[in-house]
């Protein structure tokens, strides 16, 4: 579980995250959009500890990040964008370093986890190689297989499909889907049937401001008849 | 504490994961002992010493080790590998023991090298053994002393270019402050008790007693507390 309360962060006079407040239950996928600059990358990675927010917190299971990080970055997993590795590793020496860290000190658990992660995320063609000669959408796999890894109650996904070929983002959905059941899971996207297809909430921010929070039923509500792209844009009117 | 260990072996494996580790241990050892043959008069001094090849140490290692360290942190930034490392359970001080200790051990490794010809000398005459084994801790320090600085250097920046000359300059000044070409400038510009305390910050004015066999606690005590300091400050640097 997440929550999150009055979050803020400024770059110089731009502030970038103002006053964000929301709340994550297991069990659900929530979508979280906004325009590009909105402020959705820099809220995940106040979340998941890698930036210090100015002001305001976010608690996973009840432990405060600004208290412990290191804690609540053991619960978490986190896929950051463009899913950065270390190309000079091999898919499986990556997996195992970051097992490794994760707590996963004997060879045989390292193994489980890592032929886990690789079975979830259908890398086992590519075990071998090094991460610099995968394609794009095998590189954003091996990010995902690091943030199963442990199998952590939070999954924080900045976009998770970004990059991918149609089928393959049909098969990082349907695997999120599966996921979520016991997760909480908040994915970032600027796709937005990505909302219908997998979310049971969505959050859209604008210019570092939450400006709805609900499910994508009742988002759809707001103008009967419209698509999504047009109640995204009236929404996001004043973020351009 | 813990968390030191996996880091540290990604880290110097790593070297070895990519043409960097053995062209560096190639350029390093051609370079020390070319210096030692061709410049340092090795054989034409006719003693069962290292002295010619010690003697280049601070020189040589002006270069070769901030092109060594250059690396350690801006490529983590370049490539956003950062991001995915300071979102596992690590804290920022863990990371950066073990990444400095992998590349320290790198250098020693790298260092330990020249052993064979330290073999030459026992085989060409009856060398002080202590003195061999008391310049070469004295090496691995300064060594250390020296990553240190390029540690911090890297952590500043993304860009290794600029990492590099930054380190170099900044090792530049450590080692001409003790220099005496350079002591014997400031000396007719400063009173001497100036002079002798600017040396006092020098890498040769500490690296002299270990290449005549003295381990002097006080020599140790400024690399060490070197070594401290600029890791201190790497660590301050990356929590920014």
């Amino acid at each position: 579980m997440i929550e999150v309360k009055g979050l803020v962060k400024t770059y110089g006079p731009k502030r970038a995250v103002d006053g964000v407040s929301f709340r994550v239950n297991r069990g659900d996928i929530l979508g979280f959009l906004g325009p590009n600059g909105a402020g959705k990358s820099t809220t995940m990675k106040m979340i998941t500890g890698f930036l210090r927010p100015d002001s305001g917190t976010a608690t996973v299971d009840g432990i405060d990040v600004t208290v412990d990080p290191v804690a609540v970055k053991g619960k978490l997993g986190y896929l950051p964008e463009s899913a950065p590795a270390y190309p000079e590793m091999t898919v499986e020496e990556f997996l195992g370093f970051i097992a490794e860290v994760r707590g996963f000190r004997s060879a045989t658990a390292r193994g489980a986890q890592v032929d886990r992660a690789i079975g979830l995320t259908h890398l086992s063609p590519v075990r071998k190689q090094t991460i610099e000669t995968l394609s794009k959408g095998f590189k954003q796999r091996v990010g995902f297989a690091q943030a199963l890894l442990h199998d952590p109650g939070v999954l924080v996904l900045d976009e998770p499909t970004d990059g991918l070929d149609p089928n393959q983002k049909n098969e990082v959905r349907s695997l999120i889907k599966a996921m979520a059941v016991d997760k909480a899971v908040i994915l970032s996207t600027h796709i937005l049937e990505e909302v219908d297809a997998i979310c049971n909430r969505v959050i859209i921010i604008s210019r570092g401001k939450v400006v709805a929070d609900e499910t994508p039923a009742s988002l759809h509500a707001r103008k009967p008849g419209a698509r999504l792209d047009e109640i995204f844009r009236t929404l996001t009117a004043s973020d351009v | 504490m813990t968390q030191i260990s996996p880091i540290f072996k990604r880290e110097f494996f790593g070297y070895f994961r990519s043409p960097v580790a053995y062209v560096f241990l190639v350029v390093f050892s051609v370079a020390s002992i070319g210096l030692a043959f061709f410049v340092g008069g090795f054989f034409k001094a006719n003693q069962a010493t290292m002295q010619s090849y010690f003697t280049f140490y601070p020189w040589l290692f002006l270069f070769l080790i901030p092109a060594a360290g250059m690396r350690l942190w801006s490529e983590e930034k370049r490539t956003g590998t950062v991001e995915l490392l300071f979102t596992l359970p690590i804290t920022t001080l863990e990371a950066v023991l073990g990444k400095f200790l992998a590349a320290w051990a790198f250098l020693t490794l790298a260092i330990l090298l020249s052993l064979p010809l330290a073999g030459t000398v026992a085989y060409l005459g009856s060398p002080d053994w202590g003195v061999i084994a008391s310049t070469y801790f004295g090496g691995v320090l300064m060594a250390g002393s020296y990553l240190g600085v390029c540690s911090l250097t890297s952590a500043l920046t993304k860009n290794q270019v600029i990492s590099f000359v930054i380190s170099v300059v900044a090792c530049l000044a450590l080692l001409f402050l003790g220099w005496s070409v350079f002591s014997e400038v400031l000396g007719s510009i400063f009173p001497v008790w100036l002079v002798d305390l600017l040396s006092n910050f020098s890498f040769i004015t500490h690296f002299d007693a270990f290449t005549k066999g003295i381990i002097d606690p006080k020599d140790v005590v400024f690399f060490l507390s070197l070594m401290g300091f600029t890791l201190f400050l790497n660590v301050v640097a990356l929590e920014r």
